[in-house]
């Protein structure tokens, strides 16, 4: 993969009406390569969006390189860098009709009249808004408006095409469609996505790669599966997807599997390889990884919460005590709330949290 | 059924402001209209009988015996009409940049300042023009300070020019561009700035094509809040624009109150409406945000 973006050790900090400072970058290093999706993931404050807005041009870094195709880009304004923007809000001009949107970057850039329609044609065949030119923005769905705001971006090829959690506003019909197109969008035009959102399940499904942020800083960066399955963290543990978090002492070691003993006196087998009698570690189990068995954690089931196709099942393992989130098929045999049960699961399965 | 009561319900809604304009602003209008064409009568007051020659005086068909036809009425209402204008395009120039100023302070700070382009309102027009008066007469405060820091030879004769009719109506008419402005400028996307930055605009280019047309019904909102009372406002010039600095407004107060002539001070209010009409009409369709 060729490196077509490079951040390097970027930091910028704001002042918080308390008269103290925030660091919203707190010495980030980033790479983006060449036709690359990347999704910046995290909670509302740990900086994704600075970082995009660092590399659109609209923040000034305190410290730190931004380098595009190798030239260092971070005295350039706006207007100058060559990346656009899929902003939150549309920001479509509402005095403008449609095309006129779609081709204002081509407008302010002294393209000839007959090829800026040409153009301006091409991008709303891509988005799939052919012959909606003439229209003002006021007049569109939601849906709509989206797509424009995505053909003006893409009208000017940009190198990188940032969108600041631009599926928010959609229902979730229509943001899972979107997920899939900007996807395809993606794919065809070759070039750099760099996409913001705090919703992991829009991150698992688009990124080749997903960097997880907290507090200004990259807590892990990685292909969906790889974040999803081998968290590294707590907090990235807890911010993919339902957890299952058990913090255990190994008791024992028994050929290739480890047991391991929650304070509460739950007994978990683990994969042995590298842990001895002794060391703390934290466990971590997805809700599908259990499966409702004959033998293995005996649980009492507290609550049903039914989903559709599968039942969330929050299982008891001693009276009162934490419960284990599960994920089951809704079947005519699923257990009702009370009903003693036994959780099976792998123990190779079982992903251990580094340094807990 | 439903219908029915919906259409009560909206007669009883619009019937006090239907009638309070009706009584206030419609008969008073009409009262005017019909005097314009009514006989003056000897000792003010009016005679009911047609008589055109009140339009006559203004446009030149006088009989030349009993009315005479003045040109300088003419002259005068297009002297109104320039300065009213010069006084809109002041304003729009002072308060655009600052309602950019002012749209961008903390929140405390915008409050202060709104209140303070209000304080005007809580004292009397006359009294803050009479304390012009006394800032630009020869011996006033301004001459004294550019005499006293030597920047002139000898006292600026600014007092009853044109210059301070101009002067005095902008600073009569500041609140009212500045508010409707500011109303446009604070409801500005901040992202659509960004946007077209974002595209490659330069400023120049994002302020003529994004700033200027999202922020254009302020402008036109306050020009034409501005425009109207500019043209009629007969203090300013009465204060300090002396004698030689007569406006349509107090051509039309003198045939009231000195010359009794009501009829033909009603030509006069009706001449100045139906123009400020037109031109309003003109700049405001004209200004429409053209589509490309």
């Amino acid at each position: 993969m060729t490196g077509l973006l490079e951040i390097r050790g970027a930091r910028r900090s704001f002042a918080t009406p308390e008269g103290g400072r925030i660091a919203a970058l707190d010495g980030v290093d980033l790479d983006v390569g060449a036709n690359e999706f990347v999704t910046l993931l995290g909670p509302s404050g740990c900086g994704k969006t600075t970082l995009l807005r660092s590399i659109s041009g609209f923040e000034a870094l305190d410290a730190g390189v931004i380098r595009l195709d190798g030239r260092d880009i971070g005295a350039l304004p706006p207007f100058r860098r060559p990346v656009n923007t899929v902003f939150q809000s549309y920001a479509l001009f509402g005095h403008m009709s449609v095309a006129r949107n779609v081709g204002y970057a081509l407008e302010v850039g002294g393209v000839a009249r007959a090829e800026r329609e040409r153009a301006v044609a091409e991008a709303l065949d891509k988005v799939g808004l052919a012959g909606f030119g003439a229209r003002r923005p006021s007049q569109l769905s939601g849906g709509q408006r989206q797509r424009v705001a995505l053909a003006r971006a893409i009208i000017g090829r940009p190198r990188i095409l940032l969108l600041d959690e631009p599926l928010s506003a959609l229902d979730r019909n229509l943001r899972q469609q979107m997920q899939l197109e900007l996807k395809t969008l993606q794919h065809n035009l070759g070039i750099a996505f760099v996409f913001v959102t705090h919703d992991q399940e829009e991150a698992l499904t688009m990124s080749d790669r997903i960097v997880v942020m907290r507090a200004g800083r990259i807590e892990q960066q990685g292909s969906p599966r790889d974040i999803f399955r081998h968290p590294r963290t707590r907090f990235v543990a807890e911010f993919i997807g339902e957890t299952n978090l058990f913090d255990v002492t190994v008791d024992r070691i028994e050929g290739e599997v480890a047991i391991g003993r929650t304070a509460e006196g739950l007994e978990l087998r683990l994969p042995g390889a590298g842990l001895t009698v002794g060391r703390r570690a934290t466990a971590v189990l997805r809700p599908a990884d259990f499966r409702l068995a004959e033998a293995g954690l005996p649980v009492t089931i507290t609550r049903s919460v039914y989903l559709g196709q599968d039942l969330n099942l929050f299982a008891a393992p001693a009276p009162g005590g934490p419960e284990i989130r599960v994920t089951a098929r809704d079947a005519a045999d699923a257990p009702e709330v009370g009903a003693r049960v036994h959780l099976a699961y792998d123990a190779a399965a079982v992903h251990l949290l580094e340094g807990a | 059924m439903a219908r029915r009561r919906d259409r009560l319900v909206l007669a009883a809604l619009l019937t006090p402001v239907t009638l309070f304009l009706g009584v206030f602003f419609l008969v008073p209008l009409l009262t005017i209209a019909v005097f314009s064409f009514l006989t003056p009568g000897l000792y003010g007051g009016v005679e009911w009988a047609f008589y055109h020659w009140n339009y006559g005086r203004i446009f030149g068909w006088a009989d030349g015996i009993m009315e005479v036809f003045e040109p300088v009425y003419l002259r005068i209402l297009g002297r109104s009409l320039s300065f009213a204008a010069v006084t809109v395009l002041l304003c729009l120039i002072l308060c655009y940049p600052v309602a950019f100023w002012v749209s961008r302070l903390p929140e405390r700070w915008r409050l202060v300042f709104l209140f303070l382009i209000t304080l005007p309102f809580f004292s009397s027009l006359i009294v803050r023009l009479y304390a012009w008066l006394l800032i630009l007469k020869p011996s006033g405060l301004l001459n004294e300070m550019l005499l006293g820091i030597g920047l002139i030879g000898a006292p600026l004769e600014i007092l009853y020019t044109p210059t301070a009719v101009v002067l005095g109506m902008v600073y009569v008419m500041i609140p009212f561009m500045f508010l409707p402005l500011f109303a446009a400028v604070d409801n500005l996307d901040r992202s659509l700035i960004e946007a077209s930055y974002d595209l490659g605009a330069t400023r120049f280019q994002t302020f003529r094509k994004v700033i200027l047309p999202q922020t254009l019904p302020g402008i036109v909102g306050g020009s034409v809040i501005v425009f109207i009372p500019s043209v009629g406002n007969f203090i300013v010039p009465d204060v300090l624009g002396g004698a030689k600095g007569l406006m349509a407004g107090n051509l039309v107060e003198q045939q009231f109150l000195s010359a009794r002539n009501w009829p033909f001070g009603a030509a006069l209010s009706m001449l100045i409406m139906s123009v400020v009409l037109i031109v309003l009409v003109t700049f405001v369709t004209r200004l429409r945000p053209k589509e490309g």
